[in-house]
């Protein structure tokens, strides 16, 4: 703790002040505000709240939609996060090497983070059109299978996974490199003496000396996919065809905003919350392990 | 590091170390530049496809390489998107933002850490709970607080609202402790108030952290979409990410891909240009935010 303390009564109030307001008018009050309104539904005509207690809840858990959306979630989280975390990974690997030019690599993998999600799904759109598109255009040659994201579930999922991959794909590559740079090559060299070939010798130190890089990343790209797809897949394939592409935080605003259900809206972002609050405990539980870069 | 403490080795060992590695770095420059080719590959082909005319976009087999009609195209973008405006709101809401997050935290990690005050765990806490509550878990109650205070569809709307930040003190706060308390003490000596303490040595030392967190909160401003798109209603009031969004050909519309595409690039320069300029902070603003 700092010792030296400027003696002022009012001064550090007045310092905190705007970050406080702010706070608790545009994050606790709508926080309690949607634990409120997850008890209650709107009345027919909208013009005022019915309780209804825990109903929305035992609704959201009930529907096959919301368990769909669920899996929808996760498997594309899951996909973007650990294809996207061991591409990146592969190649760093393949790619480490004492050579020259690694600032210029890196500054032309980087720029790829500035691109919106929406902005690199409408392009990855264009990629994948069924009828101008390159991509099945390409396709074409190998296979008569249309590969149609229109009508296709699996495709149009496959076609937000790419672009959230490829938006971070050179952020990730640009980390291993630099986790790998900074791993002592005596410690490989003594392991490659002792017998152990590339494989093991990755499996064995590689790999466990870049966890605080891997750990990084992987809360990075978790996040981002959980939440800042939002714009991917309302630009894109608006939770289409069907409900395929339907993350959670795309369901909640549909239900909020298009489909007007405040309550049973609200009672999905309770939900959403309590994942966050899993997700900030789980990267705070492993935090001390972030120490080294 | 203590990579030089290996060194120590004969002669032999390290010229066929040196033949060795000279593949090693050839393989390795190849795949890198693979790596950069394939990522670099869906821009251009934005790009190729924002310079042909709408019967070039539509021909099959697509043609891989720039044509005549980018002015067209650009100024066809520009114009039916009403582009001007939406950069401009774009632009406004990503430099509040940062700039207003940048002051805001600052001046809170400040407070937490020069000074004693009741309440300060609370306020620590306060701003750590505000970690868990991104937009998306308070989607329609956030909606409604912005109709009571009638800030929906206003700048005010889509920019103060996001202007509190956890990461930001908390970069501060780390900062600020590994400042020398004797920096504080002789201030305070030479009877200067907490206030020049601030303004004259605290922040230029700090300069770094907040280039660092600028490129970061300028780049997550420009980009955001969930945000503008619940409190904006108009389409003068869009930022460029969402307005751009009628140019998207649907289903049954004309396929004017090079249009959408030349809207596209415009949206996306100022971000991208933004990261490739402060490359180096950044690198050190991704690193120190996600801490």
């Amino acid at each position: 703790m700092k010792r030296s303390v400027f003696p002022n009564r009012w001064l550090p109030y007045a310092l905190v002040a705007p970050q406080i307001v702010i706070t608790v008018v545009f994050f606790f009050w709508p926080a309690f505000d949607s634990l409120r309104l997850s008890l209650y539904r709107a009345s027919p005509f909208g013009d005022r709240l019915i309780f209804v207690g825990l109903t929305n809840f035992e609704r959201l858990f009930r529907d096959d939609a919301s368990l769909r959306s669920l899996v929808t979630s996760f498997v594309f989280s899951f996909a973007v996060t650990f294809v996207g975390l061991a591409l990146a990974l592969l190649l760093a690997a393949l790619a480490n090497a004492k050579i020259r030019g690694l600032t210029v690599y890196r500054s032309l993998l980087l720029w790829p983070y500035g691109i919106a999600p929406a902005i690199a799904g409408i392009i990855w759109l264009f990629v994948f059109h069924p009828s101008y598109g390159i991509l099945p255009w390409l396709l074409s040659f190998v296979t008569a299978y249309q590969f149609n994201w229109f009508l296709k579930g699996w495709v149009a999922m496959v076609l937000i996974i790419v672009a959230a991959i490829w938006k971070q794909f050179g952020y990730n590559l640009a980390f291993y490199l630099a986790g790998l740079q900074a791993i002592e090559t005596s410690v490989l060299e003594a392991a490659s003496v002792d017998g152990a070939g590339p494989v093991r010798r990755f499996f064995t130190i590689t790999f466990p000396l870049l966890s605080p890089v891997t750990f990084f990343l992987f809360t990075l790209n978790m996040t981002f996919s959980f939440f800042d797809s939002f714009g991917l897949v309302h630009a894109v394939t608006q939770g289409g065809p069907g409900d395929a592409t339907s993350i959670l935080v795309y369901r909640a605003w549909k239900d909020g905003f298009e489909g007007l259900q405040l309550g049973y809206s609200a009672a999905q972002s309770v939900v959403l919350m309590a994942l966050v609050m899993l997700l900030t405990a789980f990267q705070f539980r492993f935090a001390e392990k972030k120490v080294t870069y | 590091m203590a990579r030089t403490l290996a060194r120590p080795a004969t002669l032999a060992a390290t010229q066929a170390h040196r033949r060795k590695t000279d593949w090693h770095a050839l393989t390795a420059h190849a795949i890198l530049v693979a790596a950069v080719a394939l990522l670099a590959f869906p821009l251009y082909y934005a790009f190729v496809i924002s310079t042909q005319t709408l019967s070039e976009v539509t021909t099959m087999p697509p043609k891989p390489w720039p044509s005549g009609a980018l002015f067209g195209n650009y100024v066809d973008a520009w114009q039916r998107a009403n582009m001007g405006r939406l950069l401009v709101n774009s632009a406004i809401v990503a430099l509040s933002v940062a700039i207003g997050k940048i002051a805001i935290s600052l001046l809170s990690a400040f407070a937490i850490v020069y000074f004693d005050f009741r309440g300060k765990h609370v306020v620590f806490w306060m701003i750590f709970v505000t970690l868990m509550l991104p937009v998306p878990v308070r989607i329609v109650s956030t909606y409604q607080v912005m109709s009571v205070l009638g800030w929906v569809n206003t700048y005010w709307g889509l920019a103060v609202p996001l202007m509190a930040s956890a990461t930001g003190t908390f970069l501060f706060r780390q900062f600020f402790r590994t400042i020398p308390d004797s920096l504080a003490e002789a201030a305070q000596l030479d009877g200067a108030g907490p206030m020049r303490f601030l303004w004259t040595i605290l922040l230029p030392l700090s300069k770094a952290n907040m280039a660092a967190l600028f490129v970061i909160l300028f780049v997550a401003g420009w980009n955001d979409y969930l945000w503008p798109l619940m409190i904006t209603n108009t389409p003068d009031m869009r930022t460029a990410v969402i307005g751009i969004e009628t140019l998207v050909p649907r289903t049954s519309q004309l396929p004017e891909w090079n249009i959408a595409m030349a809207a596209a690039m415009m949206v996306l320069l100022p971000p991208v240009a933004v990261i490739v300029a402060m490359q180096r902070w950044f690198v050190k603003g991704l690193i120190e935010t996600e801490k």
